[in-house]
């Protein structure tokens, strides 16, 4: 995290190492064209979901979830200023030229960070996807033969763990909870899961990359969490839904209806004022 | 309130028509013991804490004063939290996500410390959901451009750290100790305020108007967050006397002025009062008469977006109600749970 939000918070986790996306800029690290793309799907994924969670502040269930969600959406905005940091590093870009002046097709999230909120069990169901998603790829992302991709992921690793558990555990209480949370907590893991199976999908240049030990292949991923996945939803008493993936799992041209919009709020400032500091 | 009063009120309502009974008498002692004691700690400015006795009017002047407080920081969450999504920069972003979450921890904290008192979290969150409970009134007003983040860091932020500053010597324990790790946010708040407005200033021109428009609009808000002329501040007096309040409003606002003057020359913006100017002789600087009809009318709820600011409180409690209701009832069963297997195991 930056200077600011690294200061001591005592509601604030923040339990990765102390380096910065300015630190990892002027350490000259560089990416090549292969890393940065991959670096580039990762960082969107991130952005997006922080992006997304970062909504829910001042509208959560309890004091304590606005704090828990804006935690782990400032967690994720760190992962992807890293990762945009590091792919702008081959292109001669900053995380603010990526983040901000993309347009839509050029982003390469998947279309499950994109989902809108819904309520809360809609965006519990779409944490713990993606967390059990990260965790298990920064745990092997660390052992990455790309020391800064490792760097970045060692740190992500000590962050996402929380995030797991605090989407497992809510997962049981509402699965577990009431009539009604069990039924909304289904409700939204049948509401994403058609988006699961893009997580777990080989695109270029990922399978090079992966050939190299450079990056994790995404197919590698799919028995392990979901296993993982399929335990903690049986446990709490849910179902795993029987969804078939959504048509079209590339991470690239087709990209979820809600994008536009979300870049459409998110660039509208920085775009008012090109080329301005902020 | 006198030994005497003192007595009476814990003896309650009832002695007046039933002969004193021993139970009541060994009350009354304590009491008596309870009010001297208390004297003792205020006379000599040390704290109170939530096992001693306290004056019934102590004790609801705190948990008002507290709750509001903690209400001012939740509600305060909606104007900044607005531009989570817009921020221009994700360095940004991440600053303003950071301060937006500080200030929910700030709620946490204060409420806390009210609870110590015997109020519960639920009846101040239901104070503050059906509107009988007051928050500061800034936060009525709208966060319209990226500048109203910079203004409410470093006018709205600095005007409670100047407020808040003394009361970490408040008398009451709980009350001091939270303000003591709330201060130190609420300095990182304002920098990050005057950061962002010094670098809009020394932006383009569009964003330096943006900055000025912006501490405009928020400077004479933010002296009003001090409340009314000492004149006609009513309860002021008694906060004083126990040692809750250390300065007057009026004392608290000069010294804002005097602290923002040479800030705002800093970034290069003005303060929108023609009569602000050094007073050599009172080694303060003067400045204009402020605008209490317009505070009056906000404070009673015609600001512009009294209605709005409570409106999105109350969704964000019923949206989450069932959320809420499910934790208790998986704790309940968790609970039961854990009982059957130890008297199992028993
Ligand atoms: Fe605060
Ligand atoms: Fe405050
Ligand atoms: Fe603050």
């Amino acid at each position: 995290m930056s200077g600011f939000t690294s200061q001591d918070s005592a509601t604030r986790i923040s339990v990765g190492q102390a380096i910065t996306p300015e630190e990892l800029r002027s350490s000259g690290a560089s990416a090549d064209e292969a890393t940065a793309r991959y670096a580039l799907m990762l960082g969107d994924d991130s952005l997006m979901l922080a992006q997304r969670l970062g909504a829910w502040i001042s509208r959560a269930p309890e004091l304590e979830e606005d704090i828990a969600l804006g935690n782990i959406a400032l967690d994720l905005l760190g992962h992807a200023r890293f990762f945009l940091t590091y792919a702008g590093s081959a292109w001669g870009k900053t995380e603010d030229d990526l983040a901000y002046f993309r347009d839509e097709e050029e982003f390469r999230s998947v279309r499950l960070v994109e989902q809108d909120n819904g309520d809360f069990g809609k965006t519990i169901a779409r944490q713990l996807i993606f967390s059990f998603y990260a965790r298990e790829l920064y745990s092997r992302l660390v052992d990455s033969a790309d020391e800064t991709l490792a760097a970045i992921a060692d740190k992500a690793l000590k962050e996402v763990d929380y995030h797991q558990d605090h989407a497992a555990q809510w997962v049981r209480r509402l699965g577990g909870g009431t009539e009604e949370s069990h039924r909304r907590m289904q409700a939204g893991l049948e509401d994403v899961w058609a988006y699961v199976e893009e997580l777990f999908v080989d695109v270029d240049p990922t399978t090079q990359l992966a050939e190299a030990d450079i990056a994790v292949l995404p197919s590698s991923l799919r028995e392990p969490v979901m296993q993982r996945l399929r335990t903690v939803i049986e446990e709490a008493g849910l179902t795993v839904p029987e969804v078939k993936g959504a048509y079209g799992a590339d991470r690239t041209g087709r990209f979820s209806e809600h994008r536009g919009y979300i870049l459409a709020e998110m660039q509208v400032l920085a775009r008012q004022h090109p080329g301005a500091t902020w | 309130m006198s030994a005497q009063q003192a007595h009476l009120q814990a003896v309650g309502s009832q002695a007046a028509a039933e002969p004193i009974t021993e139970q009541a008498r060994r009350a009354a002692d304590e009491a008596r013991v309870g009010w001297e004691r208390f004297q003792e700690l205020i006379a000599e400015d040390k704290r109170v804490e939530p096992r001693d006795w306290m004056p019934d009017h102590y004790r609801k002047t705190l948990v008002r004063q507290v709750s509001q407080h903690a209400h001012s920081e939740i509600i305060g969450m909606q104007p900044e939290g607005n531009w989570i999504t817009r921020a221009p920069s994700l360095k940004r972003k991440a600053v303003l996500m950071a301060k937006v979450q500080d200030e929910a921890g700030h709620g946490l904290y204060l409420y806390s410390a009210a609870e110590t008192l015997g109020t519960s979290r639920d009846e101040m969150y239901q104070q503050l959901y059906t509107g009988k409970a007051k928050y500061s009134s800034i936060f009525n007003y709208p966060a319209r451009t990226w500048a109203d983040v910079g203004a409410i860091g470093w006018l709205v932020d600095g005007a409670a750290i100047t407020n808040q500053v003394p009361l970490c010597r408040a008398s009451y324990g709980p009350y001091g100790r939270a303000m003591v790790r709330i201060c130190k946010e609420e300095s990182f708040h304002q920098r990050q305020g005057w950061e962002i407005l010094y670098t809009l200033s020394h932006g383009t021109e569009a964003q330096k108007q943006m900055a000025q428009d912006a501490v405009d609009r928020f400077y004479g808000p933010a002296l009003q967050m001090f409340g009314p002329p000492d004149d006609e501040s009513p309860n002021s007096q008694q906060s004083m006397a126990w040692n809750i309040k250390r300065f007057s409003n009026d004392e608290l606002r000069q010294r804002f002025v005097d602290m923002i003057v040479p800030q705002a020359e800093a970034l290069g913006l003005t303060l929108p009062d023609p009569d602000l100017k050094w007073n050599e002789e009172r080694g303060h600087y003067d400045f204009g008469e402020l605008d209490w009809d317009e505070f009056f009318s906000v404070v009673k709820g015609n600001g512009p977006l009294n209605h709005q600011r409570l409106a999105h409180y109350r969704r964000a409690r019923d949206e989450g109600a069932w959320v809420r209701e499910a934790a208790a009832a998986y704790a309940a069963k968790q609970d039961a749970q854990a009982r059957e297997t130890a008297l199992l195991s028993a």
